[in-house]
């Protein structure tokens, strides 16, 4: 059965939606996503769905959200599925519609991050005939989709839609794709739904072998010194409560990857901040000299390793992941451990006896003493750390976060500190820009009573600000953020340190006035320059009910620091001057 | 890591599209193809692809695990990891004057293989066997002039009784 629960809908409208009655392919999807239990879906329409959206017409069983740009509906459509753990649902047009998907349907594959995406295509006759608004949107999408449909059978179309579910939000989740061509949009059939999902080629590895279990904790035992790599899919697998069990039974300290933050509560004592290139002192060093490094749904990722071949060289290597293909994908692995993230820690919690680990421990605190997070701050100049160290007092960490990518994205991961899966919603593996804003505007509509908070740069802002209309129209209450410092900050950054101050066009002047364009827009706006102002703008943010855009100016030539550069290992830091 | 020549049976959803998501997967990962086949397996439905390709023993269990992500592959198998019967077909059209024609049959005769065509000053040699055995006949074939060659790529199974 799909891993979205069916159970939530009204036995009415249940039965209403599975009557066996003849409808357009149209109207199998709506019912198909309805019996998925889809209730918001984030769209753009076009020529080749209008059959689609005219089934969608007065509907009112769940929300269909009009971005701006198919952009900004797919980046949408991610942050609702990465703060709900449900199938994020998006639809485009043939053609440019489904191209404009691309930069999102990467973003949402290399994350891991469940879509069912839904395009049009020409008519089944005029396919391959380069047609107006054809695109071979199977084709192109092959490599970054985990699966793709062209429907080529309106009696298929219920069949495919629950096998798409079933396969984004299984297993290693990620985004499927179903392209309907236009007549069988139209066309209709008898309506018949089946609850079981029989893919021949497809079951996941849930359960994990208990040999390898049993070997990892044998290793735990006569470990010294473990440490925990925690990647994004503790937070998938929903099992964050299983990780710190483990980590409080066996004593472990734990590193979390950028994607992993909020899997583990940053306020525990042997929790030791992100490692990598812009990881912590106590992270990088503990890494590098650990014995045992048990990695647990991260894969490796060569911003967490930097240089493979000097990564945890003293270390035993465990990995535990339900995606096969990535253990020994990168580093060579002692013990693999292949299923579901919460299903291995519970079997592994059921055995496992503390690691000889209280020197070793001791030795993390120290680093972590000595070596903390910290920038040098400055009372004349607004310092982006200061602003997100305050948006984290300011909200008790409880907000959820979205960001673009960037310097601003990294200063996030290190100063606010998460306590709570689903909270921290940032592209790691694509960095793709554009996605802080319209992901936020996801993760407020399937998290209503929540705070999202955007934090975005001055430059990734600009790539899908048009979705400031969504927020004004529908008062989608999100805090937008710009860390506005007037550049390219990271490619700056790079320029700085590593080609040798050579700034080469990364002088974002001609920006737009952040405040003028959310009002411009209907979005109220705000500005700060110092600190007492950045508090000032903040209190009032918060004391507005609807969306809010708050312009940040900060100092323009900040670094994130510690820096690891290309080529080198995680325990060659430039510590830079934050001392 | 050494470097080994390896033969994959994969067999896989008779699907549209299921050939480029096999190839376009060894190509964005940066696996090589040496020769690729498919064609109908025993059962309705499923074809087999027998692909050829170099790698070490890393990157081959590599690329059995990265096929078995895909949804339209049900099994993986490495013929190569025991014996087994591994076959191509050569066409090979040759410059055949009468005056040539008998040694070039010495030639074919020898290689067990046929000729499918004879034309004014052309054959058609068609040959079948392993990779190696192709090699040489064409190489034996070249100071006549080969004016085409079409090779079909591996086909190969188990022997005995073991399946893939």
């Amino acid at each position: 059965m799909s891993a979205q629960t069916t159970a939530v809908l009204d036995e009415d409208l249940r039965s209403r939606l599975l009557k066996p009655d003849v409808i357009t392919g149209s109207e199998i999807l709506l019912r198909s996503l309805l019996l998925e239990g889809v209730d918001c879906v984030f769209g753009y329409p076009g020529g080749a769905v209008l059959y689609i959206y005219d089934a969608m017409h007065g509907n009112k069983d769940f929300n269909h959200l009009l971005t701006r740009h198919e952009q900004g509906a797919i980046h949408a459509a991610d942050g609702y599925a990465r703060s709900t753990g449900k199938v994020g649902v998006c639809i485009a047009t043939s053609g440019p519609g489904a191209t404009n998907l691309v930069t999102g349907i990467a973003t949402a594959y290399m994350d891991s991050v469940p879509l069912v995406v839904i395009t049009g295509n020409v008519a089944t006759t005029a396919i391959g005939t380069d047609a107006f608004q054809e695109a071979d949107i199977t084709g192109i999408t092959m490599p970054i989709t985990k699966h793709s449909y062209l429907v080529r059978n309106v009696e298929d179309l219920p069949r495919i839609i629950h096998e798409a579910f079933h396969i984004a939000n299984t297993g290693r989740k990620g985004p499927v794709l179903i392209d309907i061509p236009k007549d069988i949009s139209a066309q209709k059939t008898r309506f018949e739904w089946k609850e079981e999902v029989n893919i021949r080629g497809y079951n996941p590895t849930v359960q994990p072998n208990k040999l390898q279990v049993e070997r990892l904790v044998k290793a735990i035992e006569e470990a010294e010194r473990p440490v925990i790599l925690a990647g994004g899919g503790v937070v998938y697998a929903g099992a964050h409560e299983q990780l710190l069990e483990l980590v409080n039974k066996a004593r472990i300290p734990v590193t979390t990857t950028l994607l992993g933050l909020g899997g583990f509560p940053s306020g525990h004592e042997l929790w030791m901040g992100m490692p990598g290139m812009h990881g912590t002192f106590t992270a990088n060093t503990a890494l590098q000299n650990c014995d045992l490094l048990i990695s647990i749904g991260a894969r490796f990722d060569d911003r967490v390793t930097m240089a493979v071949k000097g990564f945890a060289p003293k270390a035993k290597i465990a990995h535990i992941d339900v995606d096969p293909a990535e253990i020994g994908k990168t580093v060579p692995t002692a013990i693999p451990c292949v299923g579901d993230v919460k299903a291995v820690l519970e079997l592994v919690n059921e055995k496992v006896k503390p690691a000889k680990s209280a020197a070793w421990i001791d030795q993390v605190q120290t680093w972590k003493e000595e070596k903390p997070l910290r920038y040098k701050d400055s009372d004349t100049e607004l310092k982006p750390q200061y602003v997100i160290e305050m948006i984290h007092e300011a909200t008790k960490g409880e907000a959820i976060v979205t960001t673009d990518v960037g310097q601003h994205q990294m200063w996030a991961a290190q100063y606010y500190r998460f306590n709570h899966p689903r909270s921290w919603i940032t592209s790691g593996g694509l960095g793709t820009m554009g996605f802080g804003f319209p992901s936020a505007i996801g993760a407020q509509m399937g998290n209503p009573d929540r705070l999202v908070v955007s934090i975005n740069g001055d430059g990734g802002m600009q790539m899908c600000s048009q979705e400031l209309a969504i927020c004004a129209i529908h008062n989608i209450p999100v805090k937008i953020v710009v860390i506005n410092n007037q550049v390219l900050g990271m490619v700056r950054q790079w320029q700085e340190i590593i080609y040798d101050n050579r700034y080469s066009h990364i002088d974002l002047a001609g920006s737009p006035d952040f405040v003028k364009l959310a009002e411009a827009y209907g979005v109220k706006g705000l500005r700060a320059t110092n600190k007492e102002e950045a508090r000032k703008a903040w209190q009032e943010a918060m004391n507005t009910p609807g969306p809010v855009l708050i312009d940040f100016v900060v100092r323009k030539g900040e670094n994130v620091f510690p820096m690891v550069t290309q080529g080198n290992t995680i325990d060659q830091m430039i510590m830079g001057d934050e001392e | 890591m050494s470097t080994h020549r390896h033969t994959i049976s994969v067999l896989v959803n008779n699907q549209p599209g299921v050939l480029q998501r096999v190839a376009g997967l060894f190509g964005r990962r940066g696996f090589n193809i040496e020769s690729i086949t498919v064609g109908e397996s025993e059962e309705h439905g499923l074809s087999r692809m027998v692909i050829v390709t170099t790698g070490s023993e890393r990157t081959l269990e590599q690329i059995s695990k990265q096929l078995y992500k895909l949804i339209d592959v049900i099994k993986v198998v490495d013929l190569s990891a025991g014996p087994m019967v591994a076959r191509e077909v050569a066409l090979i059209k040759v410059n055949a004057e009468p005056a040539a024609r008998p040694e070039i049959l010495g030639v074919v005769e020898t290689f067990r293989a046929s000729v499918v065509d004879i034309g004014a000053s052309t054959m058609i040699v068609q040959a079948i066997g392993d990779t190696d055995k192709i090699d040489a006949i064409v190489e034996l074939l070249k100071p006549y002039g080969i004016r085409e060659l079409s090779r079909t790529g591996v086909t190969a199974m188990t022997r005995g009784l073991g399946r893939a």
